[in-house]
């Protein structure tokens, strides 16, 4: 009997990550300037896991050697998880070094604009594993820092290693803030197996979502009909997005990662009625609509 | 002059009146898609319409069987796509009705003999000279069930009061909805229909079936008809006759109503209640 019980479970987390954004292919230099400012904190990365950001050399021909920026990481005492962001051959060549892949930040970054100022406290906490346990009192300072909009109660934290950089790359943030993706608007019917998904937007359905689909948004997911299938909202981490539903069925409810399914059946309060439902820190809420 | 006006509508009748593709689809099997397919053709030929029934189960025909035409299959819907035979050597007419014929499916090919675009091929020069043409769906989803829906106009989607059947058929609604022709192109979206097959008002009443109101109110299209369930479909597919070809059957008459309302009749809902028994009619209730 024993032996039959689980010993795993496989779940999404959202936990923060430092980002290092690689500005140049020539990797001695990124190493010297590594070496200089590492000397001064040593102990500055007990064991970090750190995300490689390439963002900056996607452009750029050919791929840095990663096993070798790797090993020197180690030595640090920086743990390379994986790689986010440059061109396919820069990609490749990462996870020949046995790097992982993590999909492109851009759109997290996104998102996390568009909640700029609504990051509570709270979900700092619930996310903020690695920030408070291993991380330094550095790292938590640039969360706060004004060009850096919204971290707080946010999935990942960028903290970028060198000040100048967390500059640079603050100045198209706060461009490409004004760009909201206008709201995904269905009004057909979204049937068993079918998937929609409002990328780095809110998505409203005007028609029934039915048992065995799949409503996915950035952002609110809004259902004025019943929900009988999976709403997953703030799928890339955002903490703030919440669901509204007419009429709550659903076969699962997610909102950044922070999910509920139903093998017994809603709760008498809100089944079958209006609804939102929201985060509450580590916990989703559900509550009936009052009209 | 009136001869002139006579001549400029019956060309426009000829533009308008284009044949109409119908798909009779589910998901599942099992649920009574070459039933409807056989009865559902019938009925339109028994109107005059000039109708073709195309079986898209390639590999496990049945639609012969069901019409009775099984001795007669020569060539098939494969042989015609190869260019081994022409549509007239592979159409055969229905024993019972004039205006019909049916496009038998290969039992020897597998699914993917069929391909999208000699279907496409086909349907168009089926268009020239038939008013509908039924295209009996296999089950599943794969690509001999998207073969058969592909074209589609309107859409007969075939429901056994049960969830997973609801199930399959919300799912080959999507499909429709997603990936036809008409959706692909951005055209008007194919008109669906729900045809309820098998349905018992006792054992919906006991709690045992879905009932025709739980359907709807799941797959929300329109509702074509209820075909109650019946000892005697299975009589007409062994002796290879349509059901709607049965003489004082509920199947055959709610099968009439369904080709009516196809045709634009307002006819009531049928065998959606259970019948009264003999002593309940004796004493007056209902």
């Amino acid at each position: 009997m024993n032996s039959e019980a689980p010993v795993f479970k496989i779940k999404t987390g959202h936990l923060p990550v430092l980002l290092l954004h690689v500005l140049t292919t020539d990797l001695e230099l990124l190493k010297a300037q590594l070496a200089l400012r590492l000397r001064q904190t040593p102990d500055f990365f007990a064991s970090t896991p750190i995300v490689l950001e390439l963002t900056a050399i996607a452009d750029s021909a050919g791929a840095p050697d990663f096993s070798g920026l790797v090993a020197f990481m180690r030595e640090h005492g920086m743990c390379a998880s994986g790689v986010t962001g440059g061109s396919e051959d820069q990609r490749a060549a990462a996870v020949k070094s046995g790097l992982g892949l993590y999909p492109d930040a851009q759109i997290r970054i996104a998102m996390r604009r568009s909640t700029d100022g609504q990051g509570d406290a709270s979900g700092e906490h619930r996310a903020a594993v690695a920030t408070t346990a291993t991380s330094p009192p550095e790292a938590a300072v640039l969360q706060v820092q004004p060009e850096l909009p919204g971290l707080s109660g946010e999935s990942a934290s960028v903290a970028p290693v060198q000040p100048e950089i967390s500059r640079d790359a603050a100045h198209p943030a706060a461009q490409e803030r004004a760009v909201v993706r206008p709201t995904l608007v269905i009004d057909k019917p979204v049937r068993t197996g079918q998937s929609i998904y409002a990328e780095g937007a809110n998505l409203v359905l005007l028609a029934i979502a039915n048992a065995g689909s799949e409503l996915i948004a950035d952002g609110d997911i809004h259902v004025y009909a019943p929900l009988r299938g999976k709403a997953i909202a703030g799928a890339h981490g955002n903490q703030s997005a919440r669901i509204f539903v007419n009429r709550l069925e659903a076969e699962l409810l997610s909102i950044a990662g922070c999910f509920k399914v139903f093998e017994d059946g809603l709760p008498e309060a809100v089944r079958g009625k209006p609804a939102q439902i929201h985060l509450e820190g580590n916990r989703l809420v559900m509550q009936p609509l009052l009209d | 002059m009136a001869l002139q006006v006579k001549c400029a509508t019956s060309f426009f009748f000829k533009v308008v009146n284009v044949a109409k593709v119908i798909v009779v689809t589910s998901g599942k099997g099992g649920v009574g898609k070459t039933t409807t397919s056989a009865s559902f053709s019938t009925g339109l030929a028994m109107r005059g319409n000039r109708t073709v029934v195309i079986d898209f189960d390639v590999g496990l025909r049945n639609l012969d069987l069901i019409m009775g035409c099984e001795r007669r299959v020569v060539y098939d819907i494969i042989n015609v796509i190869n260019g081994e035979a022409s549509l007239n050597q592979a159409l055969i007419k229905d024993k019972n009705c004039d205006n019909l014929y049916v496009l038998p499916a290969s039992q020897t090919r597998d699914k993917e003999a069929l391909k999208l675009e000699g279907v496409g091929k086909i349907l168009d020069e089926l268009k020239e000279s038939f008013d509908f043409i039924v295209c009996d769906s296999p089950a599943g989803i794969e690509s001999g069930a998207f073969n058969a829906m592909y074209y589609a106009d309107e859409a007969l989607v075939v429901t056994n009061p049960e969830v997973s059947s609801v199930r399959d058929s919300d799912r080959i609604l999507g499909i429709l909805a997603a990936k036809s022709k008409r959706a692909v192109d951005g055209a008007e979206p194919v008109k669906e229909h729900l045809l309820v097959t098998r349905y018992d008002p006792k054992r919906v009443n006991s709690g045992e079936m879905l009932s025709v109101a739980d359907i709807q109110e799941i797959l929300r299209i329109p509702l074509l008809g209820v075909i109650p369930e019946s000892q005697m479909v299975l009589q007409a597919s062994n002796s290879g006759t349509p059901a709607i070809h049965l003489e004082k059957s509920d199947v055959a008459e709610a099968y009439r109503d369904v080709v009516g309302r196809f045709m634009g009749e307002a006819l009531p809902m049928r065998f959606t209640t259970e019948k009264a028994g003999f002593f309940k009619r004796l004493l007056g209730g209902n």
